[in-house]
């Protein structure tokens, strides 16, 4: 049933007063032979007692597994505070702010989440969000083509260690403005560029370079930056922001920093929930605010000179320019920034380099574990952030059922995207796994290979 | 200035922590000096009840459903019901990674596959595709299908989307950013799409149009099925925009009116959360000739050992597909949501949705009229939202559609939409929603009143409303001009 809170009396005095008999008098300007009797595809309705059960049955079938799947959605520790006090009402059913005065909360907040992914980043302004890291990309390109007006390519150039799914995103979003995506070749023994394979005479847009990449190796991106800069390119950064509690932000890379951030805010508070809502986060040079898309929220100061919060730079907007926006970007990721502001704010720098830190030697822990089974090697030699690649020496996808069958999620089977690197397998364990954890599943995994080798000897 | 006005910054205290929420011992690093950050990053540093209790305050500095009436037009700021969001966040759905095995998601996948049928019910679609993240994304997604749709005929001139003016923001942003070349069209009198107009806009060149039913001015189109059939017959496809789905859900269908594609608000209709701007979720539905164009991934059906199993289609599935939209597979816990308020609604439930929604904005239009302000469209019935303009009060008395709505919030109402659509002068878009009492809406005529006799009568100006929100009227000007998007400690302001 709906939640309309309507007695018969009420109907019947709200009827009167409209001057109509019945409800369905109000429809009567829709032509009568388009109107529907029943929804037969619809199930009838179900009590919250009745639905609860239904969603915790339902919860069962997808139980709880060890999880070492990183490629772009990462599980932390998610302090209770964080989705205690996000999901208040005041919070959660509240709408957009177009009503500033009454929507101080949501203001401040994304003014503080502003300040603190700006400082991680290392660049100046950052908008209130974008739908998640991967569409992120595809407005990062359409802002640098607006941006970089010298350059009149629409070519845009990844670094190898871009996840392949921004690419495809990428694609589908910009392609039908002649933008493109190319990817620059990797070294396969390092798993990052391969700078003797670059081409000089290239004259893109923008570069982009993902730090961590998306197999885990860390690029050199100081270089990267300065040879893109030298062509004139724009700098696209997608960084991981946990990993920004060590490394160093994107604004500093290179002689002039990356010019561009963005990157999926969902390791900052947000459950991993099969893929969403996440959040995109994007930060910028101040020089490039007004090409920015999305909502950004500025300080100024009220009728009394005290000090207060508003959307501003609207005439980038939609909502203002039309055709002439920066974005058609409307609804972002309102709640999930909050999430990230609460989450930032509990960690603190010091809390969150302890995150990263822990993730890192997690998976290097796991890593060795791995590699000291016969049958698996380390796949890339460049140093890896908090997830790595290594080599079967058997399919992948068989080992990942027999790990699942178990109640581990053993990783991300690569070599579907990358055949040339053989059965290459992404695992990471962040702060969350404990030596315990870590040790079930090298055991696991050596259990697999033992018995598989026995079958077959 | 008080300590309740503070950043979240300056409640900051060097070495201060919430020390439950990370390790205890910080792990040794063992990478490469140059890749290492060398600066402090701007982050709190705060115990956990100081965060707890700044940004519980901070809440309560918003206006919300739970708190206030909200009667935004266009927006369907209806109750969110609180089971939806307790049971979306079950562990278990709440802790699966998108990549997973479909092995330990069939619970989620069961949820989705569902979800998928039953808005394909309610729009009378052959497909639903549940990627799309916001109205916004699943427009592009629609304008994507239409021109991938002709190119695959080879018919490659279709480029111009016509769009009438009264439309939301976010079509003519979207065909734009589609290629696609907007041609606007104008709305008569009585709301509707001047169907001579039209005759004159289609042609070849025809991709589609991209229609609101009923339209952002809270009237049902009548011409719809000459509409359908003009663009149909040109060769063009037609995009229903679902901001305003919540007005006849139940009672007439999309497809049944001939849409060819139509995104949802899942926000708005299945009364997900808005969340102060998000996350939205912008499922999109298709007829027959779209269905090998929807974005990827969709969830799938098979039979395995008798028992059903769900899995994702991908590319090898869907060859034609426009492709990905998002990461994953778009906001899936919104998804959970928008199936969990479906559940509880039902079958009967979402007639009644449409009925009071319309029973609420109608009575709300009658007394507002009969307390002496102008309809936009006095002759029409309203939708499931209205109209009212405050051309009169503004000419006679200086009373502008801003100041009721900075009024209003000092009476604890929240604005209604202000100045949109933007061809009705000093316009309210009001729209109340089913799950308003009649209390509730007769409160907020007696406000209405209020303001303007105020000032007819007593010369009252509103000039410098609200009075007693946490700030005062904001200054726009200065905010664009003064860029302050970021705190800046004291002492790095020195520097």
């Amino acid at each position: 049933m709906p939640f309309n809170p309507h007695t018969p009396k009420d109907t019947a005095e709200m009827l009167k007063a409209i001057g109509a008999d019945s409800i369905e008098d109000l429809f009567d300007e829709i032509p009568e032979h388009l109107k529907i009797e029943s929804l037969d595809g619809v199930p009838e309705a179900l009590t919250e007692m009745e639905v609860t059960r239904l969603m915790h049955d339902r919860a069962r079938m997808d139980g709880t597994p060890q999880c070492f799947i990183g490629a772009g959605a990462y599980e932390h520790h998610i302090p209770a505070a964080v989705w205690s006090v996000t999901t208040r009402g005041e919070f959660y059913s509240a709408y957009t702010p177009y009503q500033a005065e009454a929507s101080q909360g949501t203001l401040q907040t994304i003014y503080e989440y502003q300040t603190m992914i700006t400082g991680l980043t290392g660049l100046d302004v950052s908008n209130a969000s974008l739908y998640d890291g991967a569409s992120g990309l595809a407005e990062a390109a359409l802002m640098a083509v607006r941006a970089n007006r010298k350059v009149k390519s629409r070519k845009v150039l990844l670094a190898p260690g871009v996840n392949p799914t921004y690419q495809k995103v990428a694609t589908a979003i910009c392609g039908s403005q002649g933008l493109t995506f190319d990817y620059l070749p990797m070294n396969q023994q390092q798993g990052t560029l391969d700078f003797d394979a670059l081409d000089d005479d290239a004259a893109p847009v923008a570069v982009v370079i993902q730090q961590p990449t998306f197999v885990g190796t860390l690029e050199e991106v100081d270089r990267l930056v300065d040879w893109a800069h030298e062509r004139k390119a724009l700098v696209i950064a997608i960084a991981n922001p946990t990993s920004l509690a060590l490394l160093k932000a994107p604004g500093h890379w290179g002689e002039q920093g990356a010019d561009i951030c963005i990157g999926e805010g969902q390791p900052l508070g947000v459950p991993l929930s099969s893929g969403g809502p996440y959040f995109g986060y994007m930060t910028c040079k101040q020089a490039y605010v007004r090409q920015m898309p999305g909502r950004i929220v500025g300080c100024t100061t009220d009728l009394d000179g005290n000090k207060g919060y508003t959307l501003t730079l609207q005439a980038r907007e939609q909502h203002i320019r039309r055709t002439k926006a920066t974005s058609n970007i409307c609804t972002n990721q309102g709640l999930m920034v909050t999430a990230a502001t609460i989450y930032m704010s509990l960690l603190g720098y010091d809390g969150l380099r302890r995150v990263a830190a822990q993730s890192l030697s997690n998976t290097q822990k796991l890593v060795d574990g791995l590699v000291s089974i016969p049958g698996i090697e380390k796949t890339f030699t460049a140093p890896h952030f908090h997830e790595a690649a290594v080599r079967l020496d058997r399919p992948v996808a068989e080992v990942l059922d027999a790990l699942s069958s178990v109640g581990i999620l053993g990783g991300y089977d690569l070599s579907g995207i990358y055949p040339e690197l053989g059965n290459t397998l992404l695992v990471c364990a962040t702060e969350t796994k404990t030596d315990a954890d870590l040790r079930a599943y090298v055991d696991a995994m050596r259990d697999i290979f033992r018995r598989s080798n026995a079958r077959s000897a | 200035m008080t300590i309740k006005d503070q950043t979240i910054f300056e409640k900051s205290r060097d070495g201060r922590r919430a020390f439950a929420q990370s390790p205890v011992d910080e792990a040794p690093v063992d990478l490469p000096e140059s890749m290492l950050r060398t600066d402090r990053p701007l982050l709190p540093e705060a115990s956990e009840l100081q965060v707890v209790r700044h940004f519980t305050r901070l809440s309560q500095k918003n206006f919300a459903i739970d708190t206030h009436f909200y009667p935004l037009g266009s927006c369907t700021m209806k109750y969110n019901p609180k089971a939806c969001n307790t049971l979306a966040m079950l562990p278990e759905f709440i802790g699966r990674h998108p990549l997973g095995p479909t092995s330990h998601g069939q619970g989620f996948l069961t949820c989705m596959y569902e979800l998928q049928d039953m808005l394909k019910d309610v729009t009378g679609m052959q497909g639903v595709s549940l990627t799309p993240m916001a109205g916004a994304q699943g427009e592009l997604a629609g304008v994507a299908m239409i021109r991938a749709y002709h190119d695959a005929r080879g018919d490659t001139d279709r480029r111009e989307v016509l769009v009438p003016d009264a439309a939301h923001g976010t079509n003519p942003a979207t065909a734009n950013m589609c290629g696609c070349i907007v041609k606007e069209l104008p709305t008569g009198p009585e709301g509707d799409v001047d169907i001579d107009a039209l005759k004159q806009a289609v042609g070849p060149q025809t991709a589609g149009i991209m229609l609101t039913n009923p339209s952002t001015l809270g009237v049902f189109e009548h011409n719809i099925p000459a509409i359908e059939k003009i663009v149909h017959d040109a060769g063009g496809l037609l995009y229903y925009d679902g901001a305003n789905l919540n007005a006849i859900l139940g009672k007439v269908r999309p497809g049944d009116m001939g849409f060819d594609v139509i995104h949802m608000n899942l926000h708005k209709t299945f009364s997900t959360p808005h969340g102060g701007g998000g996350p939205g979720s912008g499922a999109i539905g298709v007829g027959e000739r779209l269905l090998p164009f929807m974005p990827i991934p969709v969830v799938g059906k098979r039979e395995e050992a008798g028992k059903a199993h769900y899995h994702w289609l991908e590319e090898e599935d869907f060859p034609q597909s426009i492709g990905r939209l998002s990461g994953f597979m778009g906001n899936a816990g919104v998804l959970l949501r928008a199936y969990i308020y479906m559940r509880m609604v039902g079958r009967d439930g979402m007639r009644r949705i449409a009925e009071y929604a319309t029973l609420n904005a109608n009575y709300l239009q009658a007394r507002l009229r009969d307390e002496g302000f102008e309809l936009a469209f006095p002759t029409r019935r309203a939708s499931h939202e209205f109209i009212i303009t405050l051309k009169h009060e503004a000419r006679d008395f200086e009373l502008t559609a801003m100041d009721v709505a900075k009024a209003l919030l000092d009476k604890n109402y929240h604005a209604p939409t202000t100045y949109f659509p933007l061809m009705v002068p000093e316009c309210l878009l009001i729209e109340p929603t089913e799950t308003e009492s009649k209390e509730t809406l007769d409160g907020f005529v007696d406000a209405m009143v209020e303001i303007a006799r105020d000032a007819r009568e007593n010369g009252v100006k509103y000039k410098e409303a609200p009075y007693t929100m946490p700030v005062r009227r904001l200054d726009d000007v200065k905010a664009a001009r003064e860029l302050d998007v970021r705190y800046v400690a004291p002492e790095d302001d020195a520097a």
